[in-house]
């Protein structure tokens, strides 16, 4: 059996992610690395050094350019036949491919696997979170996301795979690439950070959630998430946002500042090794997920905290 | 131009639910059900276009249990037009609903097809995508932003670390983020209103569709639960706990 793994990557260099997906697909059998993109010789490069990557397709054109979903499905699609695993990282992106690849292949798809029980049989949360369900695809071909925290790396180092070119696929031409804004940031990425440090609503407005809780991230090197209330007063962008609807994160040490803990902020974060809690309200429900509550006003104790640590 | 809108019928986003004890599932007797979050958004997004003169007709479309009718009453309350119950008790996976949903899209040939990004159930994140793919359309999914001009949709969509702007031709199948709008409430004077408007029910066996589930749960358990946590008096031993206990800092 031989699984493929479409990787992610800004076609010089690979995300992350997708050193995740490889650790996942090593678990089913050989696996090799799709890169689809345009001048990606560098990110192709990148998958072949690996750890446990045989063979690196490389699919290079004008067409892979933005990672239009139409193109990339069916340059997925171009290559499909011989695979019994077609593995996505479920990020933005994998989640707008993937589900197109399994229904042009008439499969069905499994969501977000967090763990690979065997071949046909994946562990996946449902319900936000709430339950975990293991299911069994019964499809010839397995098209699957898999959720990064679920997975530890795969080394980025230590392979040795053969690169080979493929043809890259024309453009379909229904869908067009306008423009992007990315947001800059020194930041370690939310979803790859060993520490996290989270706003909610009571932080009241966008200056002070800057005010308060950047030098705190500053002091431990922490990626700044939000909740959707901070996200959706303006306080914080929108891809800051941790939850069922944002991103997922399981960081080493997850700090909550003046977040409740809503089923569906929990979602994104419950895995965490750590919470701490700062919240005013004795009866918000992120106490009952929390390993240590401070019960106090933020705008006192969170300054306190980043004078204290070195 | 006609619009097509997807709505699932869900347990509620504040219900919190339970595993059954015997692990075939998540026990949804008795829960309050109301309509998937995203499939609001996706209906006020019509009704917008509609007020704005781009859409003229707005058809929504529930696949499953008969009770879904009431999903399809708030939607035309709402403001949709009619309702389409494709009524079945088999279990629908996306795969299957997104065949459904492609039989529909060659019988009333709509120049939007706008979906919700992922149900809250199933969390799975595949209708939208699955359709386009099955009926050869573009896809923008995770919208935040929606402009149709000139025979094309430009589409912002929520991206990791960003927006990206795509522009695709219609007709296309549009998926929708939080972000895009807030949904409107519904006036008692719509739900009685919405009471009057078409419903109609069709079998997936009619329009030639095979429901079959691809993926057996197997098993729902509980997620591991997360061991009591401790209430610290202040920030030293905050501090003092997370050096020496937890060593992550």
């Amino acid at each position: 059996m031989t699984a493929l793994v479409i990787a992610e990557h800004d076609h010089g260099a690979l995300k992350g992610a997708t050193l995740n997906t490889v650790a996942a697909a090593a678990q089913l059998g050989e696996v090799h690395v799709l890169v689809a993109g345009a001048n990606a010789a560098g990110a192709a490069q990148a998958a072949a050094q690996i750890a446990g990557v045989s063979k690196v397709l490389l699919a290079d054109g004008a067409s892979l350019a933005e990672q239009l979903a139409e193109n990339v499905a069916a340059q997925v699609l171009a290559v499909a036949s011989g695979y019994s695993h077609l593995l996505f990282p479920a990020t933005a992106h994998g989640k707008n491919v993937a589900p197109r690849v399994a229904a042009l292949l008439d499969v069905a798809q499994v969501s977000d696997i967090t763990k690979v029980v065997s071949a046909d049989t994946f562990e996946r949360p449902i319900y936000a979170g709430n339950a975990i369900a293991t299911v069994q695809s019964t499809d010839a071909t397995k098209v699957l996301t898999v959720r990064t925290t679920g997975f530890d790396p795969a080394a980025a180092s230590g392979g040795s795979a053969t690169v080979e070119t493929v043809v890259a696929v024309a453009d379909g031409g229904t869908s067009r690439f306008v423009g992007a804004e990315i947001a800059r940031s020194d930041r370690p990425e939310l979803t790859a950070a060993k520490i996290i440090v989270s706003g909610g609503r009571a932080l009241g407005s966008s200056e002070k959630f800057t005010e308060v809780l950047t030098p705190l991230a500053d002091k431990l090197g922490a990626a700044l998430g939000a909740s959707r209330a901070a996200v959706d007063a303006g306080y914080a962008p929108n891809d800051w946002q941790v939850g069922q609807t944002g991103k997922i994160v399981a960081p080493q040490l997850y700090v909550a500042c003046g977040i409740s803990g809503a089923i569906q902020h929990l979602a994104g974060m419950k895995d965490s090794k750590v919470i701490v809690a700062i919240n005013k309200d004795p009866e918000a429900p992120i106490f009952s997920v929390a390993d240590f509550s401070l019960e106090a006003d933020l705008f006192t104790v969170v300054p306190e905290l980043t004078g204290m640590l070195p | 131009m006609k619009a097509l809108v997807p709505v699932k019928r869900v347990v509620d986003y504040n219900v919190k639910v339970r595993v059954k004890s015997d692990g075939t599932g998540v026990d949804i007797a008795n829960v309050k059900m109301s309509m998937n979050p995203f499939d609001e958004i996706a209906v006020e997004e019509a009704v917008r276009l509609k007020e704005k003169g781009i859409v003229t007709e707005i058809v929504a479309v529930s696949c499953g249990v008969s009770q879904c009718q009431e999903t399809l009453r708030t939607a035309m309350a709402i403001g949709a037009d009619r309702g389409i119950l494709v009524e079945t008790d088999a279990e629908l996976q996306p795969l299957a609903v997104a065949k459904i949903l492609k039989a529909l899209v060659d019988k009333e040939q709509p120049g939007l097809v706008i979906l919700g990004k992922q149900a809250i159930d199933d969390d799975c994140n595949q209708t939208g995508q699955m359709l386009a793919a099955l009926a050869d359309l573009p896809q923008a999914t995770f919208a935040s932003k929606v402009e149709v001009a000139d025979g094309r949709a430009v589409v912002t969509r929520e991206v990791d670390g960003g927006l990206e702007t795509v522009s695709v031709a219609l007709p296309a199948v549009l998926t929708t983020d939080l972000r895009l709008n807030e949904p409107r409430y519904v006036t008692l004077p719509n739900i009685m209103k919405a009471k009057k408007k078409p419903l109609e029910t069709v079998k997936p066996d009619a329009l030639g569709v095979d429901v079959g589930p691809r993926i057996k749960t197997l098993q729902v358990a509980e997620p591991a639960k997360r061991s009591a946590g401790i209430k610290v008096a202040d920030v030293a031993t905050l501090v003092a706990k997370l050096k020496n206990e937890a060593k992550v800092i």
